[in-house]
């Protein structure tokens, strides 16, 4: 097989492309070459390469994602995004900021945080690219308030799998001029082109923040909770909530291991009686503290568990969880944004194939009637192999008709994302 | 036999006969949306019941290879809903019903013809709300906004139409129905299609249900009117409201011209002498809105503001934005016609870009009225000529243009809430390449490869698309008679 080391050099420039080594692996599937272009033009440039060659590429940002999805079918050339940083633009005056794609979502806070600053984007992985983190979809706890990467994008620039670069949206908050690819790019997994350098909405870092937790027992009890506080006048820029493993659920009424956690942000004054009102409606249990608990807003799985995310109606939401629990037969934490209904859940990785598409099955079933999805975001490969990790995708066909437009040689990070797209 | 007769056969056969308009004199009343002066009388037109209805329509012109253009309420002002001459228009006005409201989930699920404000009504009582407010939303549908992606005075702190859509059931240009997106939940996997049809102009197909987010009334809302001597000072006070780090549900200015029109036309008694007004509303909890108000008032003084009110209830509060919303047509009173453009600036090129306006109207020798969201930097300049006077529509049409040329020269957009319809597809070019319209369009050959769906809208130039999609599996469909949400 032809050599394209030369070509992908050239693409990059000297020392940017190398052969790629054991680490270089996508999800288990060995690459051939890393390529790390500096500039849109370059990874433009890769790509035509790549079409010329007729080799697959996968983007890979920090790598803290990087085995989400199923494994690609097979990986050329791992195009490394990690050169492709820095904060292009920033107007404070406009809250407005232009990032490239390469650059940790943790730099980019730190670039802004002198104007008083912040991407409202606080997702599980802060070590994350901006690039990687609007392709996987990632949003922390700040979504109940701000929304996800889809919500705060507005502008993002990309390099087709042919080598052409596009843009769309603008730099400028309000804009309805054209298509907002923006969106379609978000959550795609690097399926259907490469950002290489994003616009976002910006925020300020507010004055003053405040956390309220409070025991909880049961999902049942979460729901109760959180269904109190989404009606309360206080505005929670943030409710979570942890039902760690060491609590299955005991029914019997007593305060169990689990927290539900509220951020109150705002003006100092309007901080103070919020979280008060907070405090007040989450009872004597209730404490309020200037620093989120040790769990806010980190993933509750680790490496070679399976990871699960869950995205339910808010008020549906301790049914899929009883349903997890039950179908488990094992204690499976679960935390997230109880707020937005988006929740994760950790399964054992030795959890046995079989088991596993139980678990799925009944909670899909549970979700079904009620609208939702269970989505398997890592596994073991024995695991990930053998499941559905998506479950059903509404209106898949469109979404295969989109990636044939986008990618029909079917060259980016091919099979890793639904449908086998 | 007329050249339609076969087409309007098997369209009333489909919908029945009090669903389809054939009569010329009554198809012409749809000949045009808010944007008046394009007119093009539809083929036909017809008013589906439902989204069945709307599928078998679509799959008729499917058969007969005639293009459609869905309208809600015919509110647009960039001609989105413009008919075309040998297509089918799609009247969603008898889609009007809510089909579910889930407070505790918070969401509605809506047909398109539903109007804005009438969601909102559904659920006052119970304390909740839409978001989006397009200063038409006594009349413009849901459909209308998922089109255009509506926004409206109160997006700078709630968003557009996109961030309050979670589902959506379309009718594609193939006449399939397709569900999209979360709906009661707060996304589904796979690529986010709601959020590239939200805004996509009626092009990639018709949305036949809307699922919206529904949030809580705001415990407090207070509204200021600040009077300035110059646009400029409004414009600063404005910059240094945001720079403070408050986020104030709406901000919006008038200049001098825009009020005397507002004073003509329905008396809002603003101060005298204002160069500006500066209209700005926070809402929240009571304790945060308190906090916001006083900085608000002391923010607006420092800039040079020589009057603030701050409306002491309800009615006060409609007494500031009487004059605010009256703008538009407020203008009628102090010029026979006018041109309403839709531009957007960085918040920060505010000084400037204005004064340059206020320089190409003494150069053309028209005046220029400007009403904009300062929150946003999104500026509706009026226009104002006299169409009887021989050269003076030409001029207004010129200045409209440059204006937006002037936004995308300080790196704006040439539409932040009108969107480009027919009006616009031209300018596209002067904020897109030639490659990121093409790609663009990639997502118009996925749905819709004929060009059937609104055709002549947004893009200057459609694309060829090519080879037709893949015949699609039945496997991939979701089980049959599941309800979503």
């Amino acid at each position: 097989m032809v050599d394209a080391l030369p070509a992908l050099a050239a693409a990059c420039g000297d020392g940017l492309a190398r052969a790629a080594g054991p680490d270089d692996g996508v999800a288990g599937v060995p690459a051939r070459w890393v390529a790390a272009p500096a500039t849109a033009a370059d990874v433009a440039a890769v790509l035509r390469v790549a079409a010329e060659h007729d080799l697959v590429v996968v983007p890979r940002g920090s790598g803290t994602k990087l085995d989400w999805g199923r494994p690609p079918s097979t990986v050329d050339v791992v195009l490394d995004t990690g050169r492709l940083s820095g904060v292009f633009a920033h107007t404070p005056g406009d809250l407005v900021a232009t990032v490239g794609a390469g650059t940790p979502l943790r730099a980019f806070q730190e670039a802004l945080a002198p104007a008083g600053q912040r991407l409202a984007l606080d997702g599980a992985t802060p070590d994350s690219t901006v690039g990687g983190a609007l392709a996987t979809g990632e949003a922390g706890p700040l979504r109940l308030r701000f929304g996800a990467g889809r919500d705060l994008l507005i502008g993002v620039e990309f390099a087709r799998a042919d080598g052409v670069l596009a843009r769309a949206g603008g730099q400028v908050v309000k804009n309805v001029a054209g298509y907002d690819l923006g969106k379609l790019l978000c959550g795609s997994y690097g399926t259907l082109g490469i950002i290489t350098s994003a616009t976002f909405r910006l925020h300020p870092v507010p004055a003053a923040r405040s956390w309220i937790c409070r025991p909880v027992a049961t999902p049942g009890e979460v729901r109760d909770v959180v269904a109190d506080l989404l009606v309360a006048p206080v505005a929670p820029g943030a409710v979570e909530v942890d039902l760690p493993a060491a609590n299955p659920a005991p029914d019997n009424g007593s305060a169990g291991s689990g927290t539900v956690a509220v951020l109150i942000e705002g003006t100092p004054d309007g901080v103070a009686a919020r979280a008060e009102a907070v405090a007040r409606l989450l009872g004597p249990e209730a404490s309020t503290v200037d620093k989120p608990p040790e769990w806010w807003g980190r993933y509750p799985f680790g490496a070679g568990d399976i990871a699960l995310k869950l995205v339910m109606p808010i008020a549906e939401q301790h049914a899929a969880v009883y349903a997890l629990h039950d179908a488990a037969g094992v204690p499976v934490p679960v935390r997230g944004s109880a707020g937005t209904g988006v929740l994760f859940a950790a399964l054992p990785g030795d959890t046995p194939a079989d088991r596993v598409t139980a678990v799925l099955d009944a909670v899909r079933g549970v979700l079904v009637g009620r609208g939702g999805s269970c989505v398997v975001l890592s596994a073991p490969p024995a695991v990930r192999d053998a499941v559905d990790l998506w479950g059903p995708v509404p209106g898949l066909d469109l979404m295969r008709r989109v990636k044939d437009q986008f990618d029909p040689r079917r060259r980016l990070s091919p099979g890793r994302f639904v449908g086998g797209l | 036999m007329p050249k339609h007769a076969a087409l309007e056969e098997r369209l009333r056969d489909a919908l029945g006969a009090d669903a389809v308009v054939t009569d010329e004199a009554a198809r012409r009343t749809y000949d045009c949306d808010g944007l008046t002066h394009y007119r093009v009388t539809p083929a036909v037109v017809v008013l589906p019941a439902d989204a069945a209805q709307v599928q078998a329509t679509v799959k008729i012109c499917r058969e007969f290879g005639v293009p459609f253009v869905a309208r809600g309420s015919g509110t647009g002002l960039s001609g989105g809903a413009l008919p075309v001459a040998d297509g089918v228009l799609i009247v969603t006005s008898r889609m009007r019903r809510i089909l579910s409201v889930d407070l505790p989930n918070g969401r509605a699920v809506v047909e398109p013809g539903v109007v804005n404000l009438a969601i909102s009504k559904a659920v006052a009582d119970e304390g909740y709300f839409y978001a989006p407010d397009p200063s038409s939303q006594l009349i413009c549908s849901i459909g209308g906004n998922v089109a255009e992606n509506s926004g409206g005075a109160h997006c700078v702190k709630y968003g557009f139409t996109v961030h309050h859509v979670t589902g959506l059931e379309l009718c594609t240009p193939d006449g399939e129905l397709v569900r999209l997106g979360g709906g009661l939940a707060a996304e589904a996997p796979g690529y986010d299609l709601v959020g590239v049809v939200v805004g996509s102009e009626g092009t990639l197909g018709i949305a036949t249900k809307v699922a919206v987010k529904l949030l809580r009334s705001p415990e407090a809302v207070t509204t200021m009117l600040a009077a300035f001597r110059t646009v400029a000072d409004a414009g600063a006070a404005t910059s240094a409201i945001i720079a403070a780090g408050l986020t104030p549900a709406a901000a919006e200015i008038m200049d001098a011209l825009a009020i005397r029109a507002a004073e003509k036309a329905v008396r809002c008694s603003y101060p005298e002498g204002a160069g500006a007004v500066l209209v700005v509303e926070c809402d929240g909890p009571a304790a945060e809105v308190a906090a916001e108000q006083a900085e608000v008032v002391r923010l607006c003084h420092e800039a040079g503001a020589f009057e603030v009110r701050v409306a002491a209830d309800a009615d006060e509060r409609a007494e500031i934005w009487r004059g605010r919303k009256s703008a538009f047509a407020a203008v009628g009173r102090i010029s026979p016609n006018y041109i309403v453009q839709d531009g957007v600036i960085p918040r920060t090129a505010l000084g400037p870009v204005l004064a340059e306006i206020d320089a190409m109207a003494g150069r053309a020798g028209i005046r220029v009225a400007n009403v904009f969201h300062a929150g946003d930097g999104n500026l509706h300049p009026l226009v104002l000529y006299d169409a009887a006077k021989p050269g003076e529509y030409d001029a207004a049409e010129e200045v409209s243009g440059a204006i937006l040329d002037l936004c995308v020269s300080y790196g704006g957009s040439i539409t932040g809430e009108h969107g480009v319809g027919v009006d616009k597809a031209t300018k596209l070019p002067r904020m897109f390449s030639p490659d990121d319209l093409d790609t663009m369009q990639l997502v118009r050959c996925a749905f819709d490869p004929h060009g059937a769906a609104n055709p002549g809208k947004v893009f200057p130039t459609p694309r060829l698309c090519g080879e037709s999609p893949r015949p699609r599996s039945a496997s991939e469909m979701l089980p049959a008679g599941i309800e979503q949400w």
